[in-house]
């Protein structure tokens, strides 16, 4: 038995970074089915090529900065980041805005700042909020869920879009597109109507967004089945959840005409994938059992304020960030208690 | 266009002002420089340095008379806090000085010594310990291996031995320098 | 008997491996030709030699005596001759040599006379130590403090309870689990006299719930013994490191060992199970402290189990006793798996603190280089101590030592959970125990300079002191001499004015 490691333990765990980004991406895969069946197949066309562009861009980071390409590649961290993008990327988004947020993740916002372990924001977010300040357009073009829609995207008309910009047929993007219940909801209260006549609107379903609520719902099993795998822990979801509940419970109760139910908020946008998906990021999340409480709850609050007065329809990327700046100070502030410690 | 420049006068003077008084109100009372320098030199009072000592060395360097790099005892691990400390680039050692060289203790060969008590004068620490014509010996733990008394023996009866590193000052090597095929996680 | 127990935070369950070595019973190592004496089997002051080479000696013969307080002696463990007081290479992780006295054996293995004493109750506390002291006996669970000074808790310090460890936390290790099984009188024998010389009335007998044959042959044993009545075996949750002597206390007694303080300051003292065995014997008995069981173990041992061995033996030879499948040269690990320290050499004698020899494990840790961190923490979750490993790491490998200590590194233990954990594969430990000795080497040659400051600024200070005097006495004897001049002139101008006037 060859045993060169020079200090102990002589021993190691089964635990793996690579087996945990492959529950990951195996923890997306109801909530992306779900996806699929909402909107079309576009996700999967754009996944798979933000996947590829991922690896062409970490394999080519990798060589330029003389790092070896096998444990970086196998690791499936580039992997993982390609898939939250693709998620979070609108159904339409043409095949340029993939290949942009996809390279802006892997070169700046990931090996730029030194590669795996190294980045201090999450680099799909970064991406994503990169995306979104210079083609807002493209960002929150959006499509009604399916069975909405008098013209359901099959998987052709899908790839064309991605590829051409026209669904092909005498169609057009603008009558294929439609807002997220978010957007809606936010319009319209701007024009003064009242939310629980919002949501009895085609658009909404019995919680949140129609659709929206079931990925969400989906995503949270997913993320259940990574607390139980232990690859994440519960407090940063918990606390984001709770975070966001309290907030929206406080304004709902205080002003229930121009605010959507915390449930409505908890079912809708990117809540359940940024709660169980990238606000438990480790490389950007706070480390400490109390700091990731307070980072949990921190996203949570930061993504309602974002929502309701911010100027986009979604905070859970800004929310994100602003928390990973933050996570220096938490980690300090937060150290538990040493043993035999006054 | 005058009200704008008188404004950001104003404000630069203001702020000026207050920064001035920010600096005196909040001053740090820090060591003086030489007294930090000297902190970090390894106190073997050699001289190969050319100064009569590491606390005159320290001094010219604070004063920018000499450069960080005179130290042989010191070495590379001096020049790079030296470095670090005044915000210097870090140069290689001085040749003229003397090279970085294994640390040594100065051991009497007892047989030789004639108690000429000269070696006694030179030590800069007091670590040797002897009277005329009595047989003189090195205190091993204040000794700091600076090779002064070397030449004016008489006798030539003062070896420099390698101090040895035993189980209890034993360090652990850094896991860093330690060299494993890069094989990421599997196998 | 699971009464109230508390908990320690993280730790870890292990596949414990134990079957491995409690197969057979405890068997007798075959006497070495050579064994080699390290004059340094414990913590403090290497014991100083006071034999010569050439010397024949005996079984249990005094070979070097205790230098300072915290030293203990060290005797003979055959009868045969000394051949030779030098440096031999020693099992420690550093792979380097230590002064050793080797005793070349007669196969006689003759006994020195041994004084037994029946009634220890007639002897003073202090008496007892002092036999202690004498036998050689240090903690055998690993760390090797003299015990004598253990069973002295001064004036100022009441023991309410003795905790004897028989945890055995770490995989693969058997040697106490065996000893309990086979040796519990012996094991009670030492406890009485343990609890006599701290005068204390308590005593809990901690041992992890894998081992219920131990547990019940000491509760066999335990409703003999009258002085024994407030002694209690207590079994406690399986959790690597519970062991440890701190984890240990809090999960018996809920309560933390100040930082920076001793066990004794919550009124308790942790004894190892094997370190009683060996005061039974040698208050009992009058046989000082030349052997102790060993675990032989691993994947690569063919007659794995437990041996009863004299000190000095050489590890190979003792290897060879078992069939592996090493090769000479080959690493093996001394210790448990999770704290034991890799060993590479070949005639390395077994020492007072070796509980075991491990070639060969499962899932043995991997020697590629490390991915790197990516925070998840899990070394955070398991960490007996409630350190923060993940930063520690960083600040270590930065050689920030000063962030290293701020991060409480040396309340750090070593037992290894982070590093087993660390999905990246990162050897935290060797990180800590790096920035643990740079840290001390780096404080006594801080020491070592200020210290050679000192020296000469008052060297300096000497000199021009002598300097200034030479030249006031110089100074004073011009002036004298100038002084009497002037007498002497004035002398002459008063017998010139005399004459003048007589003159006149």
């Amino acid at each position: 038995m060859p045993l060169s490691r020079l200090s102990s333990p002589f021993l190691s765990g089964t635990n793996r970074v690579t087996l945990q980004m492959l529950q990951l991406l195996l923890a997306l895969v109801p909530a992306v089915i779900a996806i699929v069946y909402f909107f079309g197949p576009s996700v999967l066309i754009t996944m798979s090529l933000a996947i590829v562009v991922a690896l062409l861009a970490e394999a080519l980071m990798l060589k330029l900065r003389d790092r070896p390409l096998k444990p970086f590649l196998t690791d499936g961290s580039a992997i993982v980041t390609a898939a939250l993008l693709a998620i979070a990327l609108p159904p339409l988004a043409p095949w340029w805005l993939v290949v942009i947020g996809v390279l802006f993740a892997i070169i700046f916002a990931k090996h730029l700042y030194g590669g795996l372990g190294y980045n201090p924001f999450n680099p799909a977010m970064i991406a994503y909020v990169v995306l979104l300040i210079s083609f807002p357009l493209e960002m929150t073009t959006w499509l009604p869920v399916t069975t909405l829609s008098e013209h359901p995207l099959d998987f052709s008309s899908a790839f064309q879009v991605i590829f051409t910009g026209q669904p092909g047929g005498s169609l057009t993007i603008d009558a294929l597109s439609g807002a997220t219940p978010l957007d809606a909801m936010k319009t319209q209260i701007g024009l003064l109507q009242i939310p629980s006549d919002i949501v009895n609107q085609p658009l909404f379903g019995l919680f949140g967004g129609k659709g929206w609520e079931w990925i969400n719902i989906l995503f949270g099993i997913g993320g259940l089945y990574l607390i139980y795998r232990r690859v994440i822990s519960w407090h940063i979801p918990v606390a984001m959840m709770i975070g966001l509940t309290i907030i929206s419970s406080i304004t709902w109760i205080l002003s229930p005409e121009t605010t959507g139910s915390p449930l409505f908020h908890l079912l809708s946008g990117g809540t359940m994938l940024g709660a169980f998906f990238i606000a438990t990021d480790p490389i950007t999340a706070a480390t400490t059992i109390k700091g990731r409480l307070v980072f949990g709850a921190g996203v949570g609050l930061l993504t309602y304020i974002i929502r309701i007065w911010g100027g986009y329809p979604d905070g859970i990327a800004f929310a994100v960030i602003l928390m990973n700046m933050l996570v220096p100070l938490i980690d300090y502030y937060t150290q538990p208690k040493v043993y035999g410690a006054k | 266009m005058i009200s704008a420049i008188l404004a950001i006068s104003l404000m630069a003077l203001f702020f000026g002002l207050l920064l001035g008084y920010a600096s005196i109100r909040f001053k740090v009372e820090g060591d003086p420089i030489a007294d930090q320098i000297d902190k970090l030199l390894p106190q073997t009072q050699c001289g190969q340095c050319s100064f009569a000592g590491c606390r005159p060395y320290a001094e010219a360097i604070a004063a920018g008379e000499a450069g960080i790099n005179r130290c042989p005892p010191g070495g590379e691990t001096t020049i790079q806090a030296l470095a670090d400390l005044l915000e210097m680039d870090v140069v290689p050692l001085d040749d003229e000085c003397g090279i970085e060289k294994p640390k040594t203790l100065a051991v009497i060969v007892e047989d030789r010594c004639i108690g000429c008590t000269l070696c006694i004068q030179a030590c800069p620490v007091d670590a040797i310990l002897g009277a005329a014509k009595q047989m003189h010996t090195v205190i091993a733990d204040e000794c700091t291996g600076c090779e002064l008394c070397v030449p004016p023996c008489p006798v030539d009866c003062i070896d420099m031995v390698e101090t040895k590193p035993n189980p209890n000052t034993w360090r652990w090597p850094d896991p860093d320098h330690i060299d494993l095929k890069l094989g990421g996680d599997n196998d | 008997m699971t009464d109230n127990l508390a908990s320690f935070p993280g730790g870890l369950v292990l596949d414990g491996q134990k079957k491995r070595s409690t197969q057979t019973p405890i068997r007798q190592t075959p006497l070495a030709k050579k064994l080699i004496l390290p004059l340094q089997q414990h913590i403090g002051e290497a014991s100083e030699p006071i034999v010569k080479v050439g010397d024949k000696v005996l079984k249990g013969q005094k070979i070097a005596r205790a230098e300072g307080h915290v030293s203990v002696y060290l005797h003979a463990p055959s009868s045969g001759t000394i051949t030779a007081i030098d440096e031999q290479p020693i099992p420690h992780p550093s792979g380097l040599s230590a002064l050793c006295i080797t005793l070349e054996t007669d196969g006689e293995d003759r006994w020195i006379e041994r004084q037994q004493v029946d009634d220890f109750t007639r002897l003073s506390q202090h008496e007892i130590r002092q036999i202690i002291r004498e036998a050689g006996i240090v903690g055998l669970g690993g760390a090797g403090f003299p015990s004598y000074i253990k069973l002295n808790p001064g004036v100022h310090h009441h023991v309410e309870t003795l905790i004897l460890n028989g945890v055995e936390c770490e995989p693969y290790i058997t040697c106490d689990d065996m000893l309990m099984r086979e040796r519990s009188e012996g094991i009670l024998d030492g406890i009485e006299i343990m609890i006599y010389a701290l005068r204390t009335k308590n005593c809990i007998i901690a041992i992890e719930d894998n081992k219920p044959e131990a547990i019940a042959a000491i509760e066999l044993e335990l409703p003999k013994r009258p002085k024994l009545k407030n002694t209690k075996v207590v079994a406690i949750p399986t959790r690597y490191p519970a062991g440890s002597e701190k984890q240990l206390i809090e999960v018996l007694t809920g309560k933390q060992v100040p930082s920076g303080g001793l066990t004794v300051d919550l009124g308790i003292v942790c004894h190892n199970i094997g370190t009683s065995y060996a005061i039974g014997r040698a208050i009992k008995h009058g046989e000082p402290l030349i052997s102790r069981i060993v675990t032989v173990t691993g994947t690569d041992v063919k007659h794995a189990g437990n041996f009863e061995t004299l000190f000095g033996t050489p590890m190979d030879e003792l290897l060879a006793f078992c069939e592996t499948k090493r090769h000479p040269g080959e690493p093996f690990i001394l210790g448990g798996p999770m704290m034991g320290y890799n060993l590479s050499g070949d005639h390395l004698p077994v020492t007072k603190t070796a509980n075991c020899i491990l070639v060969g494990v499962d899932n043995a840790a991997p020697i590629t280089k490390p991915l790197p961190c990516i925070r998840c923490g899990d070394c955070a979750s398991v960490c007996p101590v409630g350190l923060l490993p993940q930063q520690l790491y960083w600040h270590a490998r930065a050689k920030d030592l000063e962030k290293t200590q701020q991060y409480n590194l040396f309340d750090c233990i070593e037992c290894g959970c982070c590093s087993y954990v660390c999905p990246s594969k990162i050897p935290l430990v060797h990180y800590f125990r790096f920035a643990k000795t740079e840290t001390m080497n780096q404080q006594q040659e801080t020491l070592k300079a200020d210290n050679a400051r000192i020296r000469h600024e008052n060297r300096l200070e000497r000199q021009t002191l002598e300097k200034t005097e030479k030249e006031q006495r110089q100074r004073q004897r011009k002036a004298a001499l100038a002084a009497t001049k002037a007498a002497k002139e004035k002398e002459k101008m008063l017998e010139q004015q005399h004459t003048d006037n007589q003159e006149n």
